[in-house]
């Protein structure tokens, strides 16, 4: 009875269907684990692993000044921005983000990833790949957008009254776009 | 000792020196001074728990999204309101009951610093009332997690350190209760295993609360512009605070399922060095889990995400498969052992499914494992993660084993607690009995809502989706998946108000529990000395096979919801 104390003697070898699952279970769950190593050898998608330090002023410069040099057009007071393959610079902001990212497909993009203000969830839908924006900090997702379409950025960490309403876009283009 | 002996030493504590009787169910020596500080945090817990249960049912039908039951402004302060009276409050009160319970009547002796206890129960008290009315006033819309730099008034960190420091001497009472009753010698040898558990729980609270020292202290003053804090920094604090909370609610969780498992069956622990190892095992690795908040976040290195996510190697998680066979199997080995042998699982039909307590043991501990145990493990895959961080997967995830597993587990407990402690028969047995499965259902579609929705890749926290219906962004199951968890959400709430009703009305207007009246039959029932004692049954065959085939095919169960999330990963854009 679990709620008595136990016979004076009670550090009895295991019975054999007790040796049995706690050897599986063990067995299992060192799989588990190196599944975790292990992982960046056999698929390609992997947790970020590079990040920096910036203030929000810093990365508002950053992203201000790449805004301007490629974009494209604006969408609802939004800059369209259709960079080359290489640093992308994105913030999220109460309630909105930076821009409308035109990329394409296979090709690789770093891009950076900020808050200006409080926390914010970068949720790039329906392909559900989720990252965590912290102000203070530039991550770096080091993307390869394989699929065509219009895709959504949706803010999944609670960052006030309106973080329902932080919904943005990001399209990927096939190869041949946009025409020379 | 006694109950594991059927053998009653009943005058040694006839000259305890403290006011006390003897239960008349168990043979127990139950402090009285004990027995209404035990009673005053039960009461706190439910009084709680309704407000927690008031805000989940406007949470739960403003996420079904058809409904949208309230403007995202007030959705946001009843989700905050929900997750601390939910999270914190209901279930802290009720282990403090516990731990008292543990180190008083559970070892014949007596709670040591009674007046500490109520001081106790009077900051908790005070700091869950402060954080309460700091977010009904609408100070406080920052959420559960208050992550700077978003920012509440100063009183919802305030009452939150109040909280914390009333728990932290609940937990000073509990230990030195302990070491008075060891060197009053009112127990021989080990601790039983119940209290041996609720010991590992405090010992996480004690951790947990350290951590929550550094998160709401710099937190407070941030809030006053005294400091300045980095928002990372919080993060990283905060969840050595938000993951061992529930941590010490699984500890608490196991150590119930084990005390129900006894008192309803008689099953005694297969293996007492097993399950206490397996205990150890959270103590030492589970807390190193709360980094799998922080998976998709910057500032911490791969190698430091990697050997904390896995409880360092999933040692911790070893622990919660060593209980997953020990309880079912010490049920399987005590039901054989009263005659119920027939194939593998004919113990399992002849099991006591009308009592409420047993019920809600094995409801909650098939719901903690089959859907919470395997998400959390998964979910905090360093890869895996991020193909669910933030979406309603986290929610599906942490219901499944802070409701219907913890909680299911602690709703199952009261209705002992009730004659046993607060001596009330349990009024309506009826709707007792019944108030498990309901529960259980709701839980279950509630979940299962929030899993579909989440596999979608909707988000979590979220007041509508307004803005993603414009862009046509999610396929039609995931809305099917959205009312799913309003429907099974009022379900489960029915389940609540029916366990708040019973406890209740029990409380106010039942009758004192004489000698005779049980009204969830204690089995096997044995009267030693004139004293009804509820004793082990002394099992001659020590072979669980039909619990080992329910294990591995949860096993099977597990090992498939891996592979589905490692092919599911392997499909989204390369990244790194």
């Amino acid at each position: 009875m679990a709620l008595s104390a136990p016979e004076r003697i009670w550090w009895k070898p295991l019975g054999r269907q007790e040796r049995l699952w706690v050897g599986v279970s063990l067995g299992f769950l060192m799989i588990l684990f190196l599944s975790m190593p292990l992982w960046p050898l056999i698929e390609k998608q992997n947790t970020p692993n590079e990040f920096y330090r910036v203030s929000p002023a810093q990365f508002t410069q950053l992203v201000t000044d790449f805004n301007a040099k490629y974009k494209v057009g604006a969408e609802g007071g939004v800059p369209i921005v259709r960079p080359p393959p290489g640093d992308v610079y994105l913030a999220g902001q109460q309630w909105r983000w930076s821009s409308i990212l035109e990329l394409q497909q296979g090709k690789t993009y770093r891009i950076h990833t900020s808050s200006l203000d409080v926390n914010h969830g970068l949720s790039i839908q329906p392909i559900d790949m989720n990252f965590q924006l912290v102000p203070g900090y530039d991550q770096v997702l080091t993307l390869t957008p394989t699929t065509t379409g219009d895709f959504a950025l949706i803010c999944n960490e609670f960052c006030g009254a309106g973080h329902h309403l932080m919904v943005g876009h990001l399209r990927v283009r096939g190869c041949c776009w946009p025409p020379a | 000792m006694l109950l594991a002996t059927g053998v009653m030493t009943l005058p040694s504590r006839a000259a305890a020196g403290f006011a006390s009787r003897i239960c008349q169910a168990t043979g127990l020596v139950v402090d009285v001074a004990a027995e209404k500080v035990i009673a005053a945090n039960v009461v706190a817990a439910i009084v709680f728990m309704v407000l927690g249960g008031v805000s989940s049912v406007l949470v739960e039908l403003t996420r079904a999204e058809w409904l949208q039951a309230m403007a995202p402004g007030l959705y946001y302060r009843a989700l905050t309101l929900h997750g601390m009276n939910m999270l914190i409050y209901w279930i802290i009160f009720f282990e403090v009951a516990c731990l008292y319970f543990g180190c008083s009547i559970v070892l014949n002796s007596r709670l040591v610093g009674v007046r500490l206890a109520w001081g106790a129960f009077g900051l908790m008290l005070a700091g869950a009332l402060l954080t309460n009315a700091t977010i009904l006033a609408g100070q406080g819309d920052v959420l559960f997690t208050s992550y700077v730099p978003l920012k509440a008034s100063p009183l919802f960190y305030l009452g939150t350190i109040l909280f914390a420091i009333g728990a932290l001497i609940a937990c000073g009472v509990f230990f030195a209760s302990i070491l008075v009753a060891r060197a009053e010698r009112t127990y021989e040898g080990s601790v039983p295993l119940v209290t041996f558990g609720l010991i590992t729980a405090a010992i996480i609270a004690v951790v947990t609360l350290i951590g929550g020292v550094f998160t709401y202290v710099p937190a407070f003053f941030w809030s006053l512009g005294l400091m300045n804090l980095d928002p990372e920094v919080y993060r990283l604090n905060y969840w050595s605070l938000g993951h061992p909370a529930q941590q010490i609610n699984l500890a608490a969780m196991v150590t119930v399922w084990y005390m129900t498992a006894s008192l309803t069956t008689g099953a005694r622990p297969l293996n007492e060095k097993l399950s206490r190892f397996a205990f150890l095992l959270y103590l030492f690795f589970i807390n190193l889990g709360s980094v799998h908040h922080l998976l998709v976040d910057p500032g911490l290195t791969r190698v430091f995400k990697v050997f904390n996510t896995s409880y360092a190697m999933y040692l911790a998680v070893l622990g919660s498969m060593i209980h997953a066979f020990s309880i079912p199997a010490a049920i399987e080995i005590a039901l054989r052992a009263q005659g119920h042998r027939k194939g593998l699982f004919g113990w399992l039909r002849k099991a006591p499914w009308g009592n409420p307590a047993f019920s809600a043991t094995i409801l909650s501990m098939a719901l903690f494992g089959f859907v919470g145990g395997t998400t959390g493990v998964i979910f905090g895959h360093e890869q895996i993660n991020m193909v669910h961080h933030n979406t309603l997967d986290i929610p599906a995830h942490f219901h499944a084993t802070v409701v219907a597993g913890t909680t299911l587990a602690f709703m199952g407990v009261t209705y002992y607690l009730l004659p046993l402690v607060l001596r009330r028969e349990v009024l309506w047995p009826r709707l007792a009995r019944v108030q498990p499965y309901v529960y259980a259902v709701g839980c279950t579609l509630h979940i299962a809502g929030m899993m579909i929705a989440g596999s979608y890749g909707v988000p979590r926290r979220t007041a509508s989706l307004a803005a993603e219906n414009a862009q046509h962004l999610f396929a039609q199951p995931a809305y099917w998946g959205l009312a799913l968890l309003g429907v099974g959400g009022t379900i489960a709430a029915v389940g609540g108000v029916i366990y708040v009703a019973v406890v209740v009305a029990s409380v106010l207007f039942g009758r004192q529990v004489p000698a005779s009246a049980e009204p969830f039959r204690l089995a096997p029932v044995h009267t030693v000395g004139g004293v009804t004692v509820t004793s082990g049954v002394a099992a001659k065959e020590h072979s669980a096979p039909g619990a080992l085939v329910l294990v591995f095919v949860f096993l099977a169960f597990f090992i498939l919801v891996w592979f589905l999330n490692m092919w599911r990963l392997a499909s989204v854009w390369p990244v790194s």
